[in-house]
């Protein structure tokens, strides 16, 4: 216990613990839209992309690769949200195309062009997946451009929030009675690129679908109004991500990992009680 | 092509008069997806508290259609009109269920309420005249004992009333329903039929629905519109005189 007060006190984990709870209240907050519209795996797959553009900046050598990886990831995830339910190439398919795709590019150039001065390259590439510890090495400058990008995110929600519901449940339905669908579609593609990005310093790429989906979907198995849903999901994930980055200071585990544990012990529960009230 | 002469030469008049006072009319119309027709030369037109059934085999465009009709598609030619003080975002729709629809954990309350949504523009809260207008539909439906549980744990029927509360509160004037008793068992199919008719005679809501179903579409509706290879137009009763609707009638509609 003083142990956990002693690394408490360290601004570092501070930090950690800010943007940490942030990003992951910014994940749950599109999970539930965004799993109820079969896009699961989306965070997965812009995730590799943010990846792929991460490889190209440090081959080019970008000082600042945000520059790059955040056009380049809103880009992928307009043009796979955008269509809606009208694209050609139907959810999980352009998600695993885009997804593969971009790894290996990047992988590719990261060995065809290694960056100079780093010689560990699948060191860099497994932090980058995995997370590592990157989120307790946060720079202030970071710290406070999550701040800024998690505020508007969940101001977007909220004054969205009646918008989201109707484009979620029948777009269809939203668009012929006069809601501008295309507009709210790309908004929300928009902030899920964000979101990600973001979320990569937490835990990596691998990850993050675990942070968008696993609160949804726990909240979803108790829960039965859209709006008890969106709640639950953001203070699971708040919750998990808190205890997780905790944890992990502690016990010296992956931070990454340790959320996504904390994340599936909670769906766990969740699970139990929604089958113990269907009994 | 067979057509109620008529009903087009009164159509016509009202075109070349420039307006119409009819909620909806089609003159000339061609529908289909990226240049290839799939329906041609299609005449109608919906009058305020008309019942009009959309009748035809599958894949004759019935769908595509009330796309067309909704605004969600751009006609290959010819025009939708709407008019009598009707504006396109005033159409209350009732689509067919969606797999997203099956697991959505949302209340009664919240769907219909979200009816009110396309009148909302860039608004983000509902008004309280929003939230009354979800009230009163809920009660017309029948949905005040469910409006707080969720609509996965509701019945097939259920669910439709849900979704044309929903569709109420996007209209006052007129309704347009594809297929509403899809999948319904034959008591909730009867009650689905009766809650629209009533909502056409004592609401003086139009109804523009699309069905399989020849024989509930001739006993509910006073207008048909056939449509395929062979295009009519008109009353139930011109219908079952004409030839397309002799030989349909004849055969029991609906799936061939």
């Amino acid at each position: 216990m003083s142990q956990l007060q002693l690394y408490l006190q360290q601004p570092f984990v501070q930090r950690a613990l800010l943007v940490g709870v942030l990003v992951a209240l910014c994940a749950s907050l599109l999970g539930v839209t965004l799993v109820l519209r079969r896009f699961s795996f989306i965070g997965d797959g812009l995730s590799h992309v943010a990846f792929g553009a991460m490889a190209v900046a440090a081959v080019a050598g970008l000082t600042n690769d945000m520059l790059l990886v955040l056009p380049v990831t809103i880009l992928c995830a307009v043009l796979l949200l955008a269509g809606g339910s009208n694209a050609k190439i139907k959810g999980d398919a352009a998600v695993a195309m885009i997804s593969v795709g971009a790894l290996a590019v990047g992988y590719l150039l990261m060995n065809l062009f290694p960056p100079s001065g780093k010689s560990n390259i699948s060191g860099d590439v497994c932090t980058t997946l995995f997370g590592g510890t990157s989120i307790l090495t946060l720079k202030p400058l970071e710290v406070w451009l999550s701040i800024a990008l998690s505020v508007v995110v969940v101001i977007f929600f909220v004054l969205f929030y009646h918008k989201i519901f109707s484009v979620t449940f029948d777009e269809s339905f939203a668009a012929a009675t006069g809601a501008n669908t295309r507009l709210y579609n790309l908004i929300i593609a928009v902030i899920i690129a964000v979101v990600i990005v973001l979320a990569m310093k937490l835990v990596g790429s691998l990850l993050i679908s675990a942070l968008v989906v696993f609160p949804a979907l726990s909240a979803m198995r108790v829960l039965k109004s859209f709006r008890a849903v969106s709640v639950c999901a953001a203070c699971i994930s708040v919750l998990c991500a808190a205890a997780g980055i905790l944890i992990a200071a502690v016990a010296g585990t992956p931070v990454g990992s340790t959320i996504v544990v904390a994340d599936m012990a909670v769906f766990g529960i969740f699970s139990l009680i929604g089958f113990a009230r269907t009994k | 092509m067979e057509r109620n002469d008529f009903n087009n030469y009164s159509l016509k008049l009202d075109q070349e008069r420039g307006h119409t006072d009819a909620l909806l009319s089609c003159w000339d119309l061609s529908l289909g997806y990226e240049g290839k027709a799939i329906l041609e030369h299609l005449n109608f037109e919906v009058r305020a508290g008309d019942y009009l059934c959309v009748v035809g085999e599958n894949g004759s465009g019935k769908s595509t259609l009330m796309k067309t009709i909704l605004g969600l598609l751009h006609p290959l030619k010819g025009e939708v009109l709407t008019g009598d003080g009707l504006r396109q975002n005033e159409i209350g729709y009732l689509p067919q269920q969606t797999l997203v629809q099956r697991d959505f954990p949302a209340s009664v309350y919240e769907i219909v309420l979200s009816g009110c949504q396309g009148r909302q523009g860039l608004r983000p809260f509902y008004s309280k005249a929003d939230k009354a207008l979800a009230w009163q539909n809920i009660r017309r439906m029948e949905l005040e004992p469910l409006a707080r549980r969720c609509y996965r744990e509701l019945s097939g029927g259920q669910q439709q009333r849900v979704l044309l509360a929903r569709a109420l509160c996007a209209t006052r004037k007129l309704l347009l329903l594809d297929e509403p008793v899809a999948g319904l068992d034959p008591k909730v199919t009867t009650e689905m039929y009766q809650l629209i008719a009533d909502l056409n005679r004592k609401d003086g809501i139009t109804v523009v629905m699309i069905s399989h179903d020849l024989e509930s579409a001739l006993r509910y509706a006073d207008h048909i519109l056939h449509i395929g290879s062979r295009i009519y137009f008109g009353s139930v009763e011109g219908y079952l005189s004409s030839e397309t609707g002799a030989r349909w009638a004849g055969k029991g509609g609906a799936e061939a």
